[in-house]
Parts: C-alpha cells; sequence; structure tokens
C-alpha cells in the first residue's frame, strides 16, 4: 500500500511538469444551443486529454454577431488560439492577409486528402494550394420536415415529395393548418429557395447556375419555373408568422403546419421533443424529388500567433478535429454529418442515416457558401425574404436575382 | 385663483383641492393608464419568468403563474451555459462592476469638464468643436468598429480594460457634454465672474462652485451612463479579452441562443437579473433626480 | 474680466486649455478621424479588410439600386418623424402632468422610468410577445368575448412601423419625462406667479411662456431621441428581424448587414456615409442658428 502511494506521489510530481507544459489555447465559436454546445465540449474533452488545455470562448447569437467579433480581435492584434468559420469565402481575405496558420503539413501527414470526403470541404480549406482549415462537419440545408400528425388530422397520407406535398395544401388548409411554416428571418426563406432550386430545376441546371456560373441559365426558363413553384410555395407559408427557425419546426413538431423546408439541424428539435422519425414526423432529403445534398458546414481556422509552442498546440488540434475518434464523437451529439466517409455511425437515426447514404452515393454538390462570397449570399437573402413575403413577380425576382450573381463575379 | 404660498421647491401646477374634482379625475386617470402601458410588459417579464416551461407553452403571457418556480432564476445566475462554462451570469458580473465603475467616473469628468470649458471658458473653436460632438452622437456604433480597433491597436491598449474604458469616454462624451454644457449655461453668470475677480483659477471655480452645485445632472449623467455600459454588449465584447467579458454576454448567450429551443422563463430571469443594477441606481437616484433639480442652485 | 497683464492668465489660460484636450482628441481623431476614413473606403471596394482599391461611386450605385436601402430610409423618415413627436409630445404631456402636485409622484416616476434601465433586445422580445396574435392581446381580448378582434401590427408590411414604436416609446419616454420634470422644475416660481397675476390661463401659460424658456432642455431631448433614432438596430432586430419581408429595416441593420454579414465594407461605408450626410443637412443649420447671429460672454 505505502509503495503505491509512494509511486503515486513520485508519479504525481513527475506529471506535474507535464502539466504545467499543457498549452492553453482560446477557442471562439458560436455554438451555444444544447446540443452544440454537447458537440464542442467532446472537442474540448479530447484536446484536454491530450494535454493540452481548451479555452472556450463561445459567442451566442449565430455568425453574425461572433464573426465581427472574431475578425475585429485577428485584425486588432489580439488574436484566439483557433476560431470556427463556415466553409468558404469568410476567410478567405484573412487567409491572404497572412494572418492564417499555414495546416499543409498537419493535413499531409494526417492523410486529409485522402480521407476527407466530399474532397470540395478541403477544397474550400485551400488557397494557392496550401490547407488553412480544419473541417469538422457537414450540414445540408436541403430537407423537407413534415408532420405526420397534421396529415393524419387532415386525412390525408404523408406527402412523398414537394409536389404531392403542394398539391395536398388545400386539404391541410381546410384542416385548418398552415401548410408551410417559414419563419421571417432572411436567410431561412433562402434556404428555402435554394433547396427547392435543387429539387425542381435538377442538378445540371444548378450546376450550371453555380459551378460555371452561367448567367444565361439563370436567366433562364428553367430557373423560371423555380421561381414560379417559389411564388407558389409562399402563398402556403402565408399564414406563418414566426421568427426564428426553432419556432417554425415548433409548429410541424406540434401539427400545426404541414411541413418546413429546413437543414439537417432541424432533427434535433424533433429529437428534444421526443418525436421518432417515420412515426412522428417525416424527412425528405432534396425534398423528394432529387436526392442531392449540398455540403455545407463548419470549419476551424488558426490565426498566427507568435509562439511556436502555441503554434504546435494549433496543429496538434487541427489534427485532431480531422481525427476519426473525434469525428464520431463531435457528430453524433451535434447531429450533423462527418467530414470522412470512414467512420462508423451506427448510432445515427434515420434521417441522418438517409442523409449518409446519400453522401456516400456521391450525390452531393458544394454549398453557397463555398460558391458565392458572402456578399452575393446576402443579397440574396435580401432579395428571398422580401419576394417571400410579399407579392414580387416571379419575372422581376428572377431578374434582381441575376443581377445579384453577376455583382460576385 | 390658485394657491400661491406653494414652496420655491413644489411642484408648481396648481394645487388640488377636492379629491374628486374633474381635473384630479382626470390627471390620475391619465397617469394610471399610462401607468398600465408602462408596466404591462414588467407584469408580463415577471410572471413568465416565475412560470415552468410546460406552463409557458400552454397558458397565456399574462396569467400569474398557477405553480411559482424560482428555477429560472436559480439557472440565470448560476446554471445557464455559455458555451461550455455553465456558471450563468454570475460569470460577468463583477466583470461588468470592473467595466462599469472606471467608465462611468472617467466619462462623467471629462464631459463634465468639456461642458464647464465650453461655457465658461470659451477659446477659439469651441463651438466647432462642439458642433462635431454632437454630430459624433448621430454616428452608429457599428461604423466606427474598425476605426476603433486600429487605434487602440496603434495604442496598444487593444484588448485591455482601458481600452473599453476609453471606448466608452469617447462615445458618452456627445450626449453628456451636451448634457453639462445646457446645465452650466442655465446658472447665473454673475457666480462665476464673482469668481474670476476673487481670483480663483479654472480647476478652483471647477471644483469649489460648479460642482456642488451640479448635483441634479450629474444624477442625470450617472444615470444614462450607467444604463448605457451596462447594457452595452458589442463594445464590451469586440474590445476585450474574454476572462473580461461583461454580463451582457452571457445575456445575450441567453436570450440570443438561435438554436435550441428557447426558455423563455431562463431569458426574462436572466434580463430582470441583468436590468437589476440600473434600476436600483434608478430606485436610488429618482428622488435625488427630481429633488435634486427642484432643491437645486438654478435659481441662484 | 482680469485682462492679459496679469501673469496668472496664461497659466489659467493653460488650464482651460489642458481641459479641452480630451474633447479635441475625441473629435479630431475619432469623430473627424473616423468619418473621413468611413468616407475614403467607401469609394473602394473593399469586402473583408479595408483596401485602398478605389472604385468611384461603384458602392452608391448600387446602394441607391438596393430596394431594401430605399426601403430602410423611408422607414426612417416614418418612424422617425412619429417617434420624434411622440416622445416629446408624450413626455413633456407626462412632465406637466406630474407636475401638478400630485400623490405618488415617486411611483409614478419610477413606473415610467424604470423602462430605460432595459436594453433594446430586451425591449424588442417582450414587445414581440405582447403583440404577438397567438399568446398576446389579440388573443386576450378574444377570450373576453370579442371573437373578430384582430391585432397583430408585426405580421402586416404597412403597420409594422407602429408595433416598432409602440415598444420604442415605451422604452424612451419616461426618461424624456424626467428630463422634461426637470426642465418644469427649474422654470422660477415667479414666472408663474407673474401669470397667474396677469391672468393668463394655464395651458397658455405653458404654451407661450414655459416651452420657449425650456428650449435648452427641449434641444437636448431631441439630440438625445434623434441620435437614437438614427442609430435605430437592436429593437428592430429583436423585435422583427426588419420583416415581414424588408418591411421594417432600417438603415443602422443595413450598415451592419452589409459590413459584417455579407463582408462588403465598402457597401457598408457607402450606407453609414449617406446616414452622416443626412444627419450634416440637419446638423448644419441648427449649428447656425445656434451659434451663428448670438454673441457669446
Amino acid at each position: 500500500m505505502k509503495t503505491l502511494k509512494l509511486a503515486t506521489a513520485l508519479f504525481a510530481s513527475v506529471a506535474l511538469p507535464t502539466v504545467a507544459l499543457a498549452t492553453e489555447l482560446e477557442v471562439t465559436h458560436w455554438w451555444t444551443s444544447g446540443g452544440e454546445a454537447a458537440a464542442v465540449a467532446e472537442l474540448a474533452k479530447a484536446f484536454d486529454a491530450s494535454g493540452d488545455k481548451w479555452i472556450d470562448g463561445a459567442i451566442a447569437g449565430g455568425g453574425s454577431t461572433a464573426r465581427p467579433i472574431m475578425i475585429s480581435r485577428i485584425t486588432g492584434g489580439d488574436p484566439m488560439g483557433a476560431t470556427q468559420f463556415n466553409h468558404g469565402q469568410q476567410a478567405l481575405e484573412l487567409v491572404e492577409a497572412g494572418l492564417m496558420l499555414d495546416l499543409t503539413d498537419v493535413a499531409e501527414a494526417e492523410g486529409w486528402k485522402e480521407k476527407v470526403f466530399p474532397p470540395s470541404l478541403l477544397d474550400a480549406c485551400t488557397v494557392d494550394g496550401k490547407i488553412y482549415c480544419a473541417p469538422v462537419n457537414i450540414h445540408s440545408p436541403e430537407w423537407l420536415w413534415l408532420s405526420n400528425k397534421a396529415y393524419a388530422d387532415a386525412g390525408i397520407p404523408v406527402p412523398a415529395n414537394w409536389n404531392e406535398f403542394v398539391a395536398s395544401a388545400p386539404a391541410l388548409e381546410a384542416a385548418g393548418k398552415i401548410p408551410l411554416a417559414l419563419g421571417n428571418q432572411a436567410w431561412q426563406s433562402n434556404l428555402a429557395f435554394g433547396a427547392m432550386t435543387v429539387a425542381v430545376a435538377g442538378l445540371d441546371v444548378w450546376k450550371k447556375v453555380n459551378i460555371d456560373k452561367d448567367m444565361d441559365v439563370a436567366a433562364g426558363p428553367e430557373i423560371a419555373a423555380v421561381f414560379a413553384a417559389a411564388a407558389d410555395a409562399r402563398k402556403l407559408a402565408a399564414k406563418s408568422t414566426v421568427q426564428d427557425w426553432n419556432q417554425a419546426t415548433n409548429l410541424v413538431i406540434t401539427g400545426e403546419a404541414g411541413g418546413q423546408i429546413m437543414g439537417d439541424w432541424a432533427q434535433g428539435e424533433f429529437q428534444v421533443a421526443g418525436q421518432v422519425a417515420g412515426t412522428d414526423y417525416t424527412c425528405l432529403p432534396g425534398l423528394g424529388l432529387n436526392a442531392y445534398l449540398s455540403t455545407g458546414g463548419d470549419a476551424f481556422y488558426f490565426p498566427k500567433l507568435d509562439d511556436p509552442e502555441k503554434e504546435a498546440a494549433q496543429k496538434r488540434l487541427a489534427a485532431q478535429l480531422v481525427s476519426p475518434a473525434v469525428q464520431v464523437a463531435f457528430n453524433l451529439k451535434k447531429g450533423s454529418l462527418p467530414i470522412r466517409g470512414d467512420v462508423d455511425l451506427a448510432a445515427a437515426n434515420d434521417c441522418m442515416k438517409k442523409g449518409l447514404e446519400i453522401l456516400a452515393s456521391g450525390n452531393v454538390v458544394p454549398s453557397g457558401d463555398q460558391l458565392w462570397s458572402p456578399d452575393v449570399v446576402k443579397q440574396n437573402e435580401d432579395l428571398m425574404v422580401e419576394f417571400w413575403k410579399s407579392d414580387m413577380t416571379a419575372a422581376d425576382a428572377q431578374a434582381k436575382w441575376v443581377e445579384n450573381l453577376k455583382s460576385g463575379m | 385663483m390658485a394657491d400661491l404660498s406653494a414652496t420655491m421647491t413644489g411642484p408648481r401646477g396648481a394645487k388640488p383641492r377636492r379629491v374628486l374634482s374633474g381635473r384630479n379625475i382626470m390627471v390620475y386617470g391619465t397617469l394610471i393608464v399610462v401607468s398600465l402601458y408602462y408596466i404591462l410588459p414588467l407584469w408580463v417579464m415577471v410572471m413568465t419568468s416565475l412560470k415552468g416551461m410546460p406552463e409557458i407553452r400552454l397558458g397565456n403571457i399574462f396569467a400569474p403563474p398557477v405553480e411559482v418556480t424560482f428555477q429560472p432564476w436559480v439557472k440565470a445566475w448560476s446554471e445557464a451555459c455559455t458555451g461550455l462554462n455553465c456558471d450563468g451570469l454570475s460569470r460577468g458580473f463583477w466583470n461588468s462592476v470592473q467595466i462599469l465603475i472606471p467608465s462611468v467616473v472617467l466619462s462623467i469628468i471629462v464631459a463634465s469638464v468639456n461642458g464647464y470649458a465650453l461655457v465658461n471658458w470659451r477659446f477659439k473653436g469651441s463651438d466647432v468643436f462642439f458642433t462635431i460632438l454632437i454630430f459624433g452622437s448621430f454616428i452608429p456604433y457599428q461604423v466606427m468598429l474598425y476605426p476603433i480597433v486600429i487605434l487602440l491597436r496603434e495604442m496598444g491598449i487593444y484588448g485591455t480594460l482601458w481600452g473599453l474604458v476609453l471606448v466608452h469616454t469617447i462615445f458618452g462624451m456627445p450626449i453628456l457634454t451636451l448634457l453639462f454644457r445646457n446645465y452650466f449655461s442655465s446658472l447665473p453668470e454673475e457666480l462665476f465672474k464673482a469668481a474670476r475677480v476673487d481670483g480663483a483659477g479654472f480647476w478652483g471655480i471647477y471644483f469649489q462652485i460648479m460642482l456642488p452645485m451640479s448635483l441634479p445632472i450629474f444624477v442625470v449623467a450617472i444615470i444614462l451612463q450607467v444604463t448605457g455600459i451596462w447594457n452595452d454588449f458589442l463594445f464590451g465584447v469586440v474590445y476585450t479579452k474574454p476572462d473580461l467579458y461583461p454580463m451582457t454576454v452571457q445575456l445575450n448567450n441567453i436570450v440570443n441562443s438561435v438554436q435550441g429551443v428557447k426558455e423563455y422563463n431562463v431569458n426574462m430571469a436572466a434580463t430582470l437579473l441583468t436590468g437589476l443594477v440600473p434600476l436600483i441606481v434608478y430606485f436610488v437616484s429618482g428622488k435625488l433626480f427630481v429633488r435634486g433639480i427642484a432643491a437645486g442652485a438654478v435659481k441662484g | 474680466m482680469a485682462q492679459a497683464k496679469h501673469p496668472g492668465r496664461l497659466l489659467r489660460n493653460l488650464n482651460a486649455k489642458i481641459a479641452a484636450v480630451p474633447m479635441v482628441l475625441t473629435t479630431l481623431v475619432v469623430f473627424l478621424g473616423g468619418t473621413i476614413w468611413t468616407v475614403v473606403y467607401s469609394f473602394t471596394n473593399s469586402k473583408l479588410l479595408p483596401r485602398t482599391n478605389f472604385v468611384g461611386f461603384d458602392q452608391y450605385e448600387r446602394l441607391w439600386d438596393s430596394s431594401r436601402w430605399i426601403v430602410s430610409i423611408q422607414n426612417l423618415l416614418v418612424f422617425g418623424v412619429l417617434s420624434l413627436v411622440f416622445t416629446i409630445v408624450m413626455g413633456f404631456v407626462l412632465a406637466v402632468l406630474m407636475d401638478q402636485k400630485i400623490r405618488f409622484e415617486d411611483t409614478f416616476r419610477t413606473i415610467m422610468l424604470y423602462p430605460f434601465a432595459l436594453s433594446f433586445i430586451v425591449t424588442g422580445l417582450v414587445w414581440q410577445w405582447i403583440l404577438n396574435p397567438e399568446f398576446g392581446i389579440e388573443s386576450i381580448v378574444r377570450s373576453w368575448g370579442w371573437e373578430s378582434f384582430a391585432f397583430d401590427p408585426l405580421n402586416n408590411p404597412e403597420v409594422v412601423l407602429y408595433g416598432l414604436l409602440i415598444a420604442g416609446l415605451w422604452q424612451g419616454t419616461g426618461f424624456v419625462m424626467c428630463i422634461m420634470l426637470a426642465g418644469l422644475r427649474g422654470i422660477d416660481e415667479d414666472i408663474w406667479k407673474a401669470a397667474r397675476v396677469d391672468g393668463i390661463p394655464t395651458w397658455k401659460t405653458y404654451v407661450l411662456i414655459i416651452i420657449p424658456m425650456m428650449r435648452p432642455v427641449f434641444i437636448t431631448t431631441l439630440v438625445l431621441v434623434a441620435s437614437g433614432i438614427i442609430k435605430l438596430y437592436d429593437l428592430v432586430v429583436a423585435q422583427t428581424s426588419g420583416g415581414p419581408g424588408n418591411a421594417s429595416q432600417v438603415p443602422a441593420m443595413y450598415v451592419y448587414d452589409y459590413m459584417f454579414q455579407a463582408q462588403n465594407l465598402g457597401q457598408g461605408f457607402a450606407a453609414s456615409t449617406m446616414m452622416l450626410l443626412s444627419v450634416l443637412i440637419v446638423l448644419i443649420p441648427w449649428a447656425y442658428l445656434e451659434f451663428g447671429g448670438k454673441k457669446h460672454g
């Protein structure tokens, strides 16, 4: 017994210096809801377990509140150790200004190029052939969430795709339901339109507009059909008066609304409400028409710090974020999809599995955040929120939309 | 005619004669109706903060709680999470105090001296500076975010408490200077001239004559600054480090949490808790506010 | 006044000058410097970081081509005028009522003043609830038996500004009332005596004598209220997010959204330059009136 105690004491005295050497890294992010915080805790746990120290710098209010703060601190010369951004162009200028740490050596040592799937996620981190961010998850916005209860109340079967959903709307209205729940905030209108573009116009058209940036197609009849469909859809959402997306989801949960177009994060709300996919609610990726998902998500960037010790810790953290164990633990809590195809998510629920299947089959497209500048995205949000909440004609909206896209080229 | 024996310090209107005169009904009726408008939201906030979530989902927002619970208050103060730190508003309370005191003191000193100088020690171009200052009060804070980052970086105080105190002093200056200027200009000039004849200097007059006569306007300034600085979120979070983040960062997290279920009861409890400091300042200073002015040296 | 031959004068003036240094620095470096900086960069195509890549008036052309900006300006005008008029009239009338030797003055004052202690975020949130048709005023009135009662200002683009106004007035009028009350109490008792002796009716005394005497108070209030209106941001974000559609957008939101969400600093600076320009248009005549003709001692 004594020897054991002695050994422990000895070990402690030996171990102490290593504890003291633990490098502290402040990590800023805007994940503050219950599920999100639990997911971040997994990241912190893994980082602390490897001997470093995660100092949490959460800022609530979403990216639009948090990003100015992060950017100010980086440009103000008081940067954090690591910070969340969405994949794509949000941090591009900070990288170009030489304020961000080059992670290429980490990426090569860890074989990110072979493992990160879909590869577009890593492309979004790459500037001039160098890698500047560690992707952590995939979120796809193209989901239609349906309330089984609302349809049971109306006495009609749950639709299997967007077209059936539109056809079922009169019956829902007759039963006193709001057919389509839609929050008032601008990004939600834009998300709904984006989801409808892939679903209604199909993948080829989508690619021509967003990847090849073919403005003739954007002004053409296929997209006009999407605007016409959206003009119909806005009538279905006319009675929806909530603000936040989760309030809209709540209308679906309680059966007051038939459905909502929202990203895969909505399933967290259904889970919290104790609902089961298939029996209480139905999820239709790609709105049930074209099972394609766009793959946006979150990534961590590491500002340059004049401290070799911290830099080493930053690289350790980067490697860890992409590692299989952290990916599984983090994404199960977050309800998002992992950024590598070689991990096992047996614990995922039905909707998540549907997403994984689509991902595995390769039916993925990059997200708008990666293809268009935040400026274009914002202009489209402004346009869409006006279009969905007014009687603006489809033709006018399309013309303005094309103009917005052109401003980003 | 109305009673002329009203004291100098009392209200000015005619003295009420009968309790149920038409005039009284009009005055009190209006005030009570208006008070309902002001009280209604507080009622909603307090009632909501004492309900459990299930009751909030079912009931109407004006109804008192069927089952009173203080859990939302406990949660808001000591349990609500900001990211991984689950110690609620208590985390930022002392930081807020630490920010509030030097910011209020410094901004009021600077602004009162400004107002004094503008009224009694006019220098060439002082009107121009004052006009620019008023112009400054109209500049949206968001616009100045980047220039101030650059300024603080160059001064080497970015991310420090003093950087934030400076920012609050700068943005408090226009309105406060206006208040002090107007107040000092309402003081009789003879006082100042007499002191000058007696040989008193700039600071001598300020401390011996101006300050003792300025309690009411200091109360107004304190009310404005305590409210503004205590409720500030943007500057606190942009210009300091996480270990200095004010309470509003946690409040913002609790109220503004975009994802997940909104706990309205905790929101309201957090709101009321955060508002307590300015509210207490109001309750304490409210009497001073009007009495000070009524008894004030205004008439000289 | 003591004149130049006295050596102490230099020292005294020195003190006054030293005392003015913070103000001079703030006005020149922060307000003037920051404004010039903003104007200069509004002619660039700066995105996330300020860059000196000049593009002429491109940002302004785009700005005035944006329907959201136009709506924001219109909203600010309507909201601004209504808010200014209502705040000042309500503030003054309440102050007059409070000045009638009433009982419970402290209570009434506290009730009217407390909303000022709460942030706009909270104000917006609470009024969003109260005006919500599902569980706010509408549902209450309906539950009293008036089934057809409709009151849903926040979801009607035509009247959403009035919904914001209700909340804005709630937050701000109490403070204005206090300032007005302080102003009323600052009026010399002799004025009232003289007015009564002359047999001037009370309301006429207020309008013709008291209000003109309270000019500095009104100017202070005007600046306080107007600068708050121009900067209006948090309340709208919390209460309506600028909706429904773009119906309750305001310029400060446009500035913030384009600077930070859209990461288009140039566009945000162009919008803020327009805001500052409009402030100048109002302020310059005021400054002229205030300082132009008069001679100060």
